[in-house]
């Protein structure tokens, strides 16, 4: 699966993917493998608003549970429903349908501090 | 496996219990309609028979220490004393009510002040209580204790427990129940807490830390009197969780390396059954400066007599309904009298060598990733054993031999963990058979890896969907299912 | 030591092998200092004779067969049939560990899920976990349950409750911070419930209740706000009685030891929890739920172990590990031993011999019973005489009656009141001979 070159990544193995004002967000193939067959997501509520680093929800697997943070500052504007009954598509398609929240940008200057995917994909030595 | 509510069988209990001998009160009429039950209560009748067969075969499908090599690693699975079973069973215990009143109760109270004076000569504290039932509940009582003290002193600022990174959950999660927050301490490439690391995070914000002695890899901390000195001189207080005491009963005691704080667990250290998950018990031992903090009721001898005593106001109030638990507290008591001091010192003796011996022979095989005089326990890793073998796998293809796996994946600090811990009460022939199983187990890794990736393969069930599980959890029987 | 299997030759067998010249040698990665300080105990070995007669001694010091326990107070002498105790006995059970590796732990896991399937049958609710410590515990971390997800820092406690629940659910609320608010019992001995207590997370009652009461749930979800209502039931009662879940309650506690389990001078208890299954994520304790296998046979298996300690850890719902499965496993065995009916045929028979005695002690001059309310097999009787010393006379004749700390001077008079408990055991012939002790100094 790789790691898409058009998406922006944090350490905390999120990836991010730009559209204006907004960022989708969800977790890298890396973390979905490492944390084995998800179970459960919990969801931020739309509205909440975040800063860089904030807790934005968490990914549970069998017998692991994962912090997403918010790779951005900003208001959670959009959540993915559909994986209250299907989880596992964070495992199955964690670049696309297993996207976790959308985030309205409060500082765009902010997207200059994510990393490329080739950093990333270094990064995991 | 069937249970009692698909089980096809129906029956019935008449003859349990006698006729009424008072008029019969219709419940409607008694509690007025209203209140009367209208819900059905679907728990099937079935005869004594059918109820023997259902839990005898559900016993098979089980295994105990009774059964067989149980190396848990820090959870002391050691033999199990029928003796206590008799004792525990005695009516003269078991038949009495919490509320029957000191002078109706002068044996228990004097089995229980007794088995209070010898777990204070073991852990070297002047004061033990008996309400903790498990070790989780000693924890959260002894950080009850050390929240009160700081309030009582007006150091409320102190809201930091350090603990190392090798910590068992349940020492971060009771500190944090008592509204602590937590912070863990990296250990050195020894395995041992990082001593410097320790020193640079105190500071008049620390209420303490919580060590276990010896830690979860089975190594004893070398620096622990400078430890629990440097979190004193801090103003903090030191609490030592006593899961690991089997290591050197008879040999140390932490009042001298500078506890404040000590729980025991009894269902490991002192031979109390484990019941399959409970109950347990979890008394703690306080330093002189917690003493008057401990819940109520306290057991003290007054006038030559026992009683029990609730005018203590600086006490933190009660965690437990009533005594902590008694039928448990008789076992060990029972236990600790057949020991005597020599016995402590045989425990412990034949504990570390045994763990010491396992280590010594496992580690031409599995990676061992401290190698050094451990305690009672060792940590293996199961990494490097062949490619794409797990420590899972290991462990699922132990049950086939007939051994129950050791603690796999804990502490969370080495990759692939295996904790074993022997127990002293297995002999040189026993540990000489895992060893044996445990390098057959290798072999099979490297020459036919599936044997262990679909292990178990001996037992009525085979390797159970944890996925599935835990996705829509199934808690209950469903009664609304189609057949 | 006979518990010890390795002989003098293994021992030495073993130094060698490990390169250590002696057993003093494993120790020494202690510090001197600290061994140095060992002072023994002073304890000589007992042989297993000995501890047998002091144990008997001992035992033979509590006044069980001379007292008869009319005493309740949340501890009740129900009948235990006799399977249940050689169930609960074999060793596979009680000397098997927390079934971490469910492929060996079969009988456990199954035992957990019919224990989980008969509480949600007695209370009416939705999921229940696999035990917890006892009632006063439970009822506590259903507080801190409530909080977790209300967060208003304030809890409404009825005074209904047993003091020993009450103190425990203080000490745990005091930790985290929550501040507790009394509601008050009325005179017709049930709590005074306010209307629209929109500020608290909780309100916390109990039925039967101190006042031996069964308390009105009806109503009560609907007059709180979104507070939650947690009720800690007996289980015995929810034999007869409407079940908390039927009637709005979001979590129910309650003490298991009168499923069978003995009183054991209080301890082990049997912690009771259930809830709505959409605070599942927010529950404490273990929970076994259903499965298959890889060649899809049905088994079962811990799950939604992401909520507990071993993985959460200090963001775990509970610090709980060990529980008290053991007690589970003998409460379940006694469920299907009695069976649905048999249960009714307990509660029933506890029903009629509470109400009989209770009807002939209030034709005693001096006594009489201050509650209207409806009770199931414990009531309240206010005395003339002081309450202690009625309860004194009984014990003098062999009776123990409960001194309930009700502080109701206006309802139970000058003498306040006694509290007795009858339950399936309890005879006439007994009944017949407490009657008169209490008459004898009216």
């Amino acid at each position: 699966m790789g790691y898409p070159a058009e998406y922006r990544y944090t350490k905390e193995h999120e990836w991010v993917q730009i559209d204006g004002g907004r960022v989708r967000i969800g977790i890298t193939d890396h973390a979905q493998k490492e944390l084995g067959d998800v179970v459960f997501v919990e969801l931020p509520a739309v509205g909440t608003k975040v800063s860089v680093g904030d807790n934005l929800g968490t990914v549970e697997s069998v017998k692991a549970v994962s912090d997403i943070y918010a790779p951005v500052s900003g208001t959670v504007v959009e959540i993915n429903d559909d994986l209250e009954s299907a989880p596992e598509t964070i495992n199955t398609a964690p670049y696309t349908d297993g996207w976790i929240a959308v985030v309205e940008l409060a500082d765009p200057s902010e997207l200059d501090g994510l990393l490329d995917a080739a950093t990333y994909e270094t990064s995991l030595g | 496996m069937n249970t009692i509510f698909n089980c096809r069988c129906r029956g019935h209990q008449e003859g349990l219990f006698p006729l009424l001998d008072v008029p019969e009160r219709e419940p409607g009429t008694v509690l007025g309609d209203a209140l009367l039950r209208t819900v059905p209560l679907r728990i099937p009748n079935l005869s004594e028979p059918d109820v023997v067969r259902h839990y005898t075969k559900l016993s098979k499908w089980n295994h105990g220490v009774d059964d067989g090599f149980y190396p848990l690693g820090s959870c002391t699975m050691k033999y199990n004393p029928k003796l206590g079973e008799d004792l525990a069973g005695l009516p003269g215990f078991a038949g009495l009510h919490p509320l029957a009143g000191d002078s109706a109760s002068q044996g228990a109270l004097a089995l229980l002040f007794e088995l209070t004076s010898l777990l204070q000569g073991i852990a070297g504290l002047p004061r033990v209580s008996l309400q903790p039932v498990a070790g989780a509940h000693g924890e959260l009582t002894g950080m009850f204790l050390m929240k009160r003290y700081f309030e009582e002193r007006g150091e409320t600022g102190r809201r930091r427990i350090l603990l190392p990174d090798s910590a068992h959950g349940t020492n971060p999660a009771s500190a944090a129940l008592a509204g602590f927050s937590v912070e863990s301490i990296p250990s050195t490439d020894r395995g041992t807490i990082d001593r410097a690391a320790v020193r640079a995070a105190l500071d008049e914000t620390v209420a303490g830390i919580m060590l276990t002695v010896p830690n979860t890899l089975g190594l004893f901390e070398p620096d622990i009197l400078e430890i629990t000195d440097a979190v004193h001189s801090a103003g903090g207080l030191c609490y030592f969780d006593g899961a690991n005491l089997n290591s050197y009963l008879g040999r140390a005691r932490p009042g001298d390396m500078g506890a404040d704080v000590f729980h025991f667990n009894l269902h490991k250290t002192m031979s109390t059954p484990h019941g399959g998950g409970g109950p347990g018990a979890g008394p703690i031992a306080v330093s002189e400066t917690l003493c008057e903090l401990l819940p109520v009721p306290w057991i003290e001898r007054i006038d030559g007599r026992l009683c029990l005593t609730w005018d203590h106001p600086r006490s933190i109030g009660s965690v437990h309904s009533f005594y902590g638990n008694v039928l448990v507290a008789v076992r060990a008591l029972a236990y600790l009298l057949q020991l005597g001091d020599n016995g402590l010192r045989a425990v412990s003796e034949n504990a570390v060598l045994n763990a010491n011996y396992l280590q010594e022979r496992l580690k031409a095989t599995y990676e061992l990733p401290h190698d050094t005089l451990c305690k009672h326990e060792f940590v293996l890793s199961g990494r490097g054993l062949a490619e794409g073998v797990s420590t899972l796998d290991i462990a699922k293809r132990l049950i086939d031999y007939g051994i129950h796996p050791p603690t796999i994946y804990f502490p969370l600090i080495v990759r692939e963990a295996l904790m074993i811990e022997p127990t002293e009460t297995e002999g040189k022939a026993e540990l000489d058979r895992f060893v044996d199983v445990m390098e057959r187990i290798a072999a099979e890794a490297r020459e036919t890896p599936d044997v262990l990736h679909h292990a178990p393969h001996t037992t009525p069930i085979g390797r159970l969907d944890q996925t599935r599980a835990a996705r829509d959890p199934v808690l209950t029987y469903p009664f609304d299912e189609a057949e | 030591m006979r518990y010890i299997p390795n002989t003098d030759a293994d021992r030495r067998e073993m130094l060698a092998a490990i390169g250590r010249p002696s057993l003093d040698a494993l120790f020494e990665d202690i510090p001197q200092t600290v061994r140095d300080r060992y002072v023994p105990l002073g304890l000589r070995a007992h042989s297993e004779v000995d501890v047998v007669r002091l144990f008997a001694e001992w035992a033979n010091q509590n006044a069980v067969t001379e007292l008869v326990p009319f005493v309740g107070g949340g501890i009740y002498d129900h009948y235990t049939p006799a399977v249940v105790k050689h169930l609960a006995g074999r060793s596979e059970f009680y000397t098997a560990y927390t079934p971490y590796q469910p492929e060996i732990s079969q009988g456990t896991l199954t035992a957990m899920f019919e224990f989980q399937t008969i509480v949600c049958e007695l209370t009416g609710m939705e999921i229940a976990n696999a035990s917890m410590y006892d009632g006063a515990t439970a009822t506590a971390e259903a507080a801190l349950m409530a909080e977790r997800i209300r967060g208003r820092g304030r809890i409404a406690v009825s005074k209904g409750l047993f003091q020993h629940v009450r103190r425990v659910v203080d000490t745990y609320c005091w930790a985290a911070g929550i501040e507790r608010v009394d509601l008050p019992i009325g005179e017709d001995g049930r709590t005074v419930v306010p209307q629209n207590e929109a500020d608290v997370s909780a309100v916390i009652l109990q039925t039967p209740n101190a006042a031996g009461v069964v308390e009105t749930l009806r109503g009560v979800k609907e007059a709180i706000g979104d507070a939650l209502l947690i009720v800690s039931a007996d289980p015995v009662s929810l034999a007869v009685l409407e079940p908390p879940g039927a009637l709005g309650a979001d979590v129910v506690t309650g003490e298991g030891q009168a499923l069978g389990l003995p009183m054991g001078f209080g301890g082990p208890l049997l912690g009771l929890f259930a809830t709505r299954r959409q605070y599942l994520r927010q529950m404490p304790g273990r929970v076994a739920g259903r499965t298959v296998d890889v060649n899809d046979a049905t088994g079962y298996t811990m799950a939604a172990q992401t909520r507990e300690q071993h993985i959460r850890r200090e963001r775990a719902t509970s610090n709980i590990c060990t529980n008290s499965a053991l007690c589970a496993l003998m409460a379940t065995m006694y469920a299907a031993t009695l069976g649905a009916d048999g249960l009714r045929t307990v509660a029933k028979q506890c029903l009629a011999k509470a109400h009989d005695l209770a009807d002939r002690i209030a034709e005693l001059p001096g006594f009489s019973l201050p509650f209207e309310s409806a009770f199931f097999n414990e009531f309240v009787v206010s005395t003339s005489e002081p309450a202690a010393a009625v309860a004194a006379r009984a014990r003098k004749a062999g009776f123990l009656i409960g001194v309930p700390d009700l502080n109701m001077p206006h309802v139970l008079g000058a003498g306040g009141g006694v509290r007795i408990a009858v339950t399936e055991k309890r005879t006439k012939p007994e009944m017949d001979r407490l009657i008169a002790v209490l008459e004898g100094a009216a």
